[in-house]
Protein backbone atom coordinates (compact mmCIF):
# COMPACT_ATOMS: atom_id res chain seq x y z
CA UNK A 1 0.00 0.00 0.00
CA UNK A 2 1.19 3.48 -0.76
CA UNK A 3 -0.73 6.65 0.01
CA UNK A 4 0.45 9.68 -1.87
CA UNK A 5 -1.65 12.32 -0.16
CA UNK A 6 -3.12 11.93 3.32
CA UNK A 7 -4.60 15.34 4.07
CA UNK A 8 -4.82 15.80 7.83
CA UNK A 9 -7.90 17.97 8.27
CA UNK A 10 -9.34 19.45 11.45
CA UNK A 11 -12.88 18.22 10.75
CA UNK A 12 -11.64 14.67 10.18
CA UNK A 13 -9.69 14.82 13.45
CA UNK A 14 -12.84 16.04 15.21
CA UNK A 15 -14.90 13.15 13.85
CA UNK A 16 -12.20 10.62 14.63
CA UNK A 17 -11.81 11.91 18.21
CA UNK A 18 -15.58 11.70 18.71
CA UNK A 19 -15.61 8.09 17.56
CA UNK A 20 -13.02 7.11 20.18
CA UNK A 21 -14.84 8.99 22.94
CA UNK A 22 -12.28 11.77 23.20
CA UNK A 23 -13.64 15.19 24.20
CA UNK A 24 -10.19 16.80 24.52
CA UNK A 25 -10.40 20.31 22.96
CA UNK A 26 -6.90 19.88 21.43
CA UNK A 27 -8.71 17.78 18.80
CA UNK A 28 -11.53 20.17 17.89
CA UNK A 29 -11.08 23.68 19.31
CA UNK A 30 -8.64 25.74 17.25
CA UNK A 31 -8.73 28.70 19.67
CA UNK A 32 -7.85 26.48 22.60
CA UNK A 33 -5.23 24.52 20.66
CA UNK A 34 -3.45 27.69 19.48
CA UNK A 35 -2.74 28.64 23.09
CA UNK A 36 -1.08 25.31 23.92
CA UNK A 37 2.61 24.46 23.43
CA UNK A 38 1.61 22.43 20.39
CA UNK A 39 0.26 25.57 18.71
CA UNK A 40 -2.72 24.00 16.99
CA UNK A 41 -5.01 21.04 16.57
CA UNK A 42 -3.15 17.72 16.65
CA UNK A 43 -4.18 14.22 15.69
CA UNK A 44 -5.03 11.65 18.40
CA UNK A 45 -2.56 8.76 18.81
CA UNK A 46 -4.36 6.24 16.61
CA UNK A 47 -5.48 8.69 13.91
CA UNK A 48 -2.95 7.41 11.37
CA UNK A 49 -5.21 4.39 11.00
CA UNK A 50 -7.65 6.58 9.09
CA UNK A 51 -5.12 6.82 6.25
CA UNK A 52 -7.34 4.06 4.81
CA UNK A 53 -9.62 6.93 3.70
CA UNK A 54 -6.88 8.10 1.35
CA UNK A 55 -6.01 4.71 -0.12
CA UNK A 56 -7.94 4.70 -3.42
CA UNK A 57 -8.05 0.91 -3.52
CA UNK A 58 -8.82 0.24 0.16
CA UNK A 59 -10.89 -2.95 0.00
CA UNK A 60 -12.83 -2.46 3.25
CA UNK A 61 -14.65 0.58 1.85
CA UNK A 62 -17.57 0.04 -0.54
CA UNK A 63 -16.61 1.39 -3.93
CA UNK A 64 -18.77 4.02 -5.61
CA UNK A 65 -21.66 2.09 -7.14
CA UNK A 66 -21.24 -0.62 -4.53
CA UNK A 67 -19.97 -3.22 -6.99
CA UNK A 68 -18.10 -6.11 -5.45
CA UNK A 69 -19.00 -5.17 -1.87
CA UNK A 70 -19.38 -8.33 0.18
CA UNK A 71 -21.72 -7.01 2.89
CA UNK A 72 -25.44 -7.74 2.94
CA UNK A 73 -28.03 -6.33 0.57
CA UNK A 74 -30.84 -8.50 -0.72
CA UNK A 75 -28.68 -11.45 0.22
CA UNK A 76 -26.68 -11.89 3.41
CA UNK A 77 -23.52 -11.43 1.38
CA UNK A 78 -23.37 -9.30 -1.74
CA UNK A 79 -20.27 -10.89 -3.20
CA UNK A 80 -17.09 -12.70 -2.43
CA UNK A 81 -14.48 -10.39 -0.98
CA UNK A 82 -11.74 -9.63 -3.46
CA UNK A 83 -9.21 -10.39 -0.77
CA UNK A 84 -9.64 -11.98 2.63
CA UNK A 85 -11.99 -9.98 4.79
CA UNK A 86 -10.79 -8.38 7.97
CA UNK A 87 -7.73 -6.33 8.64
CA UNK A 88 -7.50 -2.61 9.05
CA UNK A 89 -5.91 0.43 7.59
CA UNK A 90 -2.26 1.12 7.94
CA UNK A 91 -1.58 -1.83 5.71
CA UNK A 92 -2.61 -4.74 7.89
CA UNK A 93 -5.05 -6.04 5.29
CA UNK A 94 -4.62 -9.61 6.38
CA UNK A 95 -7.36 -11.17 8.48
CA UNK A 96 -8.14 -10.08 12.01
CA UNK A 97 -6.01 -7.45 13.64
CA UNK A 98 -3.76 -9.04 16.28
CA UNK A 99 -1.41 -6.23 17.28
CA UNK A 100 -0.77 -2.58 16.49
CA UNK A 101 2.23 -0.49 17.45
CA UNK A 102 2.92 3.18 16.85
CA UNK A 103 6.13 5.14 17.24
CA UNK A 104 5.62 8.89 17.31
CA UNK A 105 8.48 10.99 15.98
CA UNK A 106 6.80 14.37 15.43
CA UNK A 107 3.23 15.37 16.43
CA UNK A 108 0.84 15.24 13.46
CA UNK A 109 -1.07 18.50 13.09
CA UNK A 110 -4.15 19.63 11.21
CA UNK A 111 -2.87 20.97 7.91
CA UNK A 112 -0.15 18.38 7.48
CA UNK A 113 -0.03 16.47 4.22
CA UNK A 114 1.33 12.99 4.81
CA UNK A 115 2.49 10.19 2.60
CA UNK A 116 2.55 6.58 3.69
CA UNK A 117 4.46 3.59 2.42
CA UNK A 118 3.95 0.07 3.72
CA UNK A 119 6.33 -2.83 3.61
CA UNK A 120 5.74 -6.39 4.77
CA UNK A 121 7.51 -7.39 7.98
CA UNK A 122 7.87 -10.81 9.59
CA UNK A 123 5.37 -13.64 9.34
CA UNK A 124 4.89 -16.70 11.54
CA UNK A 125 2.41 -19.45 12.44
CA UNK A 126 0.90 -20.73 15.67
CA UNK A 127 -1.60 -23.43 16.67
CA UNK A 128 -4.64 -22.38 18.68
CA UNK A 129 -7.31 -24.59 20.24
CA UNK A 130 -9.89 -21.87 19.78
CA UNK A 131 -9.28 -20.98 16.13
CA UNK A 132 -7.09 -23.69 14.56
CA UNK A 133 -3.94 -22.70 12.72
CA UNK A 134 -3.09 -19.01 13.07
CA UNK A 135 -1.06 -17.25 10.41
CA UNK A 136 0.45 -13.99 11.60
CA UNK A 137 1.95 -11.36 9.32
CA UNK A 138 3.39 -7.97 10.03
CA UNK A 139 3.30 -4.78 7.98
CA UNK A 140 5.28 -1.63 8.67
CA UNK A 141 3.98 1.74 7.51
CA UNK A 142 6.04 4.91 7.53
CA UNK A 143 4.20 8.21 7.54
CA UNK A 144 6.10 11.30 6.38
CA UNK A 145 4.99 14.91 6.39
CA UNK A 146 5.15 17.61 3.71
CA UNK A 147 8.79 18.28 4.66
CA UNK A 148 9.73 14.64 4.18
CA UNK A 149 10.15 14.10 7.93
CA UNK A 150 9.19 10.76 9.42
CA UNK A 151 6.27 11.48 11.76
CA UNK A 152 4.90 8.03 12.64
CA UNK A 153 6.04 4.46 12.21
CA UNK A 154 3.10 2.06 12.45
CA UNK A 155 3.47 -1.71 12.71
CA UNK A 156 0.37 -3.83 12.30
CA UNK A 157 0.13 -7.56 12.88
CA UNK A 158 -2.70 -9.41 11.19
CA UNK A 159 -3.83 -12.95 11.88
CA UNK A 160 -5.76 -15.32 9.66
CA UNK A 161 -7.68 -18.00 11.51
CA UNK A 162 -9.03 -21.33 10.28
CA UNK A 163 -12.33 -20.81 12.13
CA UNK A 164 -14.41 -17.87 13.31
CA UNK A 165 -13.55 -17.00 16.90
CA UNK A 166 -16.01 -15.83 19.50
CA UNK A 167 -15.05 -15.25 23.06
CA UNK B 1 2.49 16.64 30.81
CA UNK B 2 3.33 14.64 33.92
CA UNK B 3 6.09 15.96 36.19
CA UNK B 4 8.83 13.71 37.47
CA UNK B 5 8.49 14.82 41.08
CA UNK B 6 4.75 14.09 41.08
CA UNK B 7 4.91 10.48 39.91
CA UNK B 8 6.48 7.20 40.94
CA UNK B 9 6.80 3.67 39.64
CA UNK B 10 3.60 1.79 40.40
CA UNK B 11 1.28 4.79 39.94
CA UNK B 12 -1.85 3.93 38.00
CA UNK B 13 -4.47 5.81 36.06
CA UNK B 14 -7.84 4.22 35.38
CA UNK B 15 -10.84 5.34 33.36
CA UNK B 16 -14.08 3.87 32.10
CA UNK B 17 -13.69 4.07 28.31
CA UNK B 18 -17.19 3.18 27.25
CA UNK B 19 -20.31 1.89 28.97
CA UNK B 20 -22.67 -0.43 27.11
CA UNK B 21 -20.94 -0.04 23.75
CA UNK B 22 -23.47 0.70 21.05
CA UNK B 23 -23.41 -0.69 17.52
CA UNK B 24 -23.74 2.88 16.30
CA UNK B 25 -20.46 3.85 17.93
CA UNK B 26 -18.78 1.02 16.03
CA UNK B 27 -20.32 2.42 12.84
CA UNK B 28 -19.17 5.92 13.87
CA UNK B 29 -15.62 4.58 14.13
CA UNK B 30 -15.99 2.84 10.77
CA UNK B 31 -16.94 6.16 9.20
CA UNK B 32 -14.10 8.09 10.81
CA UNK B 33 -11.39 5.50 10.23
CA UNK B 34 -12.58 4.37 6.82
CA UNK B 35 -12.67 0.68 7.81
CA UNK B 36 -16.21 -0.38 6.83
CA UNK B 37 -15.57 -4.11 7.21
CA UNK B 38 -19.04 -5.74 7.41
CA UNK B 39 -17.79 -7.67 10.47
CA UNK B 40 -18.12 -4.33 12.28
CA UNK B 41 -20.99 -2.69 10.42
CA UNK B 42 -23.31 -5.40 9.10
CA UNK B 43 -25.10 -7.67 11.60
CA UNK B 44 -26.68 -9.81 8.87
CA UNK B 45 -23.41 -10.55 7.10
CA UNK B 46 -21.56 -11.15 10.35
CA UNK B 47 -24.07 -13.56 11.88
CA UNK B 48 -25.29 -15.37 8.75
CA UNK B 49 -22.18 -15.49 6.59
CA UNK B 50 -19.18 -15.06 8.86
CA UNK B 51 -20.63 -17.10 11.74
CA UNK B 52 -20.10 -14.70 14.64
CA UNK B 53 -22.78 -14.07 17.29
CA UNK B 54 -22.94 -10.35 16.36
CA UNK B 55 -20.90 -7.55 14.87
CA UNK B 56 -17.91 -6.62 16.99
CA UNK B 57 -15.72 -3.59 17.49
CA UNK B 58 -12.65 -2.87 15.40
CA UNK B 59 -9.56 -3.66 17.44
CA UNK B 60 -8.53 -0.13 16.54
CA UNK B 61 -11.66 1.27 18.21
CA UNK B 62 -10.59 -0.39 21.47
CA UNK B 63 -7.06 0.93 20.93
CA UNK B 64 -8.44 4.40 20.22
CA UNK B 65 -10.66 4.37 23.32
CA UNK B 66 -7.67 3.20 25.37
CA UNK B 67 -5.59 5.95 23.77
CA UNK B 68 -8.06 8.53 25.10
CA UNK B 69 -7.40 7.29 28.64
CA UNK B 70 -3.66 7.34 27.95
CA UNK B 71 -3.39 10.89 26.56
CA UNK B 72 -5.73 12.17 29.30
CA UNK B 73 -3.07 10.86 31.71
CA UNK B 74 0.26 11.71 30.03
CA UNK B 75 -0.85 14.88 28.24
CA UNK B 76 -1.04 16.04 24.64
CA UNK B 77 1.84 15.31 22.30
CA UNK B 78 3.74 13.43 25.02
CA UNK B 79 3.46 9.90 23.63
CA UNK B 80 6.58 8.44 22.03
CA UNK B 81 5.31 4.89 21.65
CA UNK B 82 2.00 3.14 21.99
CA UNK B 83 1.50 -0.52 21.14
CA UNK B 84 -1.13 -3.13 21.93
CA UNK B 85 -2.19 -6.72 21.43
CA UNK B 86 -5.85 -7.41 20.85
CA UNK B 87 -6.44 -10.27 23.26
CA UNK B 88 -10.22 -10.62 23.07
CA UNK B 89 -13.01 -9.29 20.95
CA UNK B 90 -15.17 -6.39 22.04
CA UNK B 91 -18.91 -6.77 21.51
CA UNK B 92 -21.88 -4.41 21.53
CA UNK B 93 -23.00 -4.00 25.13
CA UNK B 94 -19.49 -4.24 26.55
CA UNK B 95 -18.24 -1.82 29.19
CA UNK B 96 -14.50 -1.21 28.98
CA UNK B 97 -12.12 0.06 31.61
CA UNK B 98 -8.61 1.13 30.74
CA UNK B 99 -5.64 1.18 33.08
CA UNK B 100 -2.12 2.53 32.69
CA UNK B 101 0.61 1.67 35.22
CA UNK B 102 4.00 3.38 35.40
CA UNK B 103 6.62 0.62 35.29
CA UNK B 104 9.77 2.67 34.77
CA UNK B 105 11.02 6.25 34.88
CA UNK B 106 14.17 6.73 32.83
CA UNK B 107 16.07 8.90 30.39
CA UNK B 108 15.91 8.60 26.63
CA UNK B 109 17.68 10.87 24.14
CA UNK B 110 18.39 13.40 26.87
CA UNK B 111 14.81 13.70 28.14
CA UNK B 112 12.87 12.04 30.91
CA UNK B 113 10.37 9.41 29.91
CA UNK B 114 8.08 6.89 31.55
CA UNK B 115 7.22 3.40 30.40
CA UNK B 116 3.65 2.36 31.01
CA UNK B 117 1.92 -0.98 31.02
CA UNK B 118 -1.58 -0.84 29.61
CA UNK B 119 -4.55 -3.07 30.08
CA UNK B 120 -8.15 -2.64 29.02
CA UNK B 121 -10.69 -5.04 30.45
CA UNK B 122 -14.37 -5.68 29.84
CA UNK B 123 -17.21 -5.98 32.37
CA UNK B 124 -16.19 -9.60 33.05
CA UNK B 125 -12.64 -8.56 33.93
CA UNK B 126 -11.32 -10.15 30.75
CA UNK B 127 -8.47 -8.27 29.09
CA UNK B 128 -9.37 -7.09 25.61
CA UNK B 129 -6.17 -5.10 25.15
CA UNK B 130 -2.75 -5.45 26.71
CA UNK B 131 0.09 -3.21 25.74
CA UNK B 132 2.66 -0.64 26.58
CA UNK B 133 3.51 2.97 25.98
CA UNK B 134 6.34 5.40 26.46
CA UNK B 135 5.72 9.07 27.17
CA UNK B 136 7.82 12.15 27.74
CA UNK B 137 7.54 13.78 31.18
CA UNK B 138 8.80 17.05 32.61
CA UNK B 139 12.02 16.67 34.56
Amino acid sequence: MAINKFLVEASHIMMFARSVGDANPIYHDEDYAKETDLGGIIAPPTFAQSSAQFDPDYFLRPKIGGEGWFGSGKEASGAKPSKDSGGSGGGAAMGLHAEQHFEYHIPVKAGDVLTATTKPGNSWEKESKRAGKLKFSESVTEYRNQDGELVITATGVGVQTERAVDS
Amino acid sequence: MLKENEIKVGDTHTAVLVEDLKRTQIVQYAGASGDYNPLHTDEIFTTQVAGYPSVFAHGMLSMGLTGTMLTDYVGDGALKKYGVRFTNQVWPGDTLTGKATIIEIREEDGSKVIDLMIETTNQNDIAVITGNATATIEA
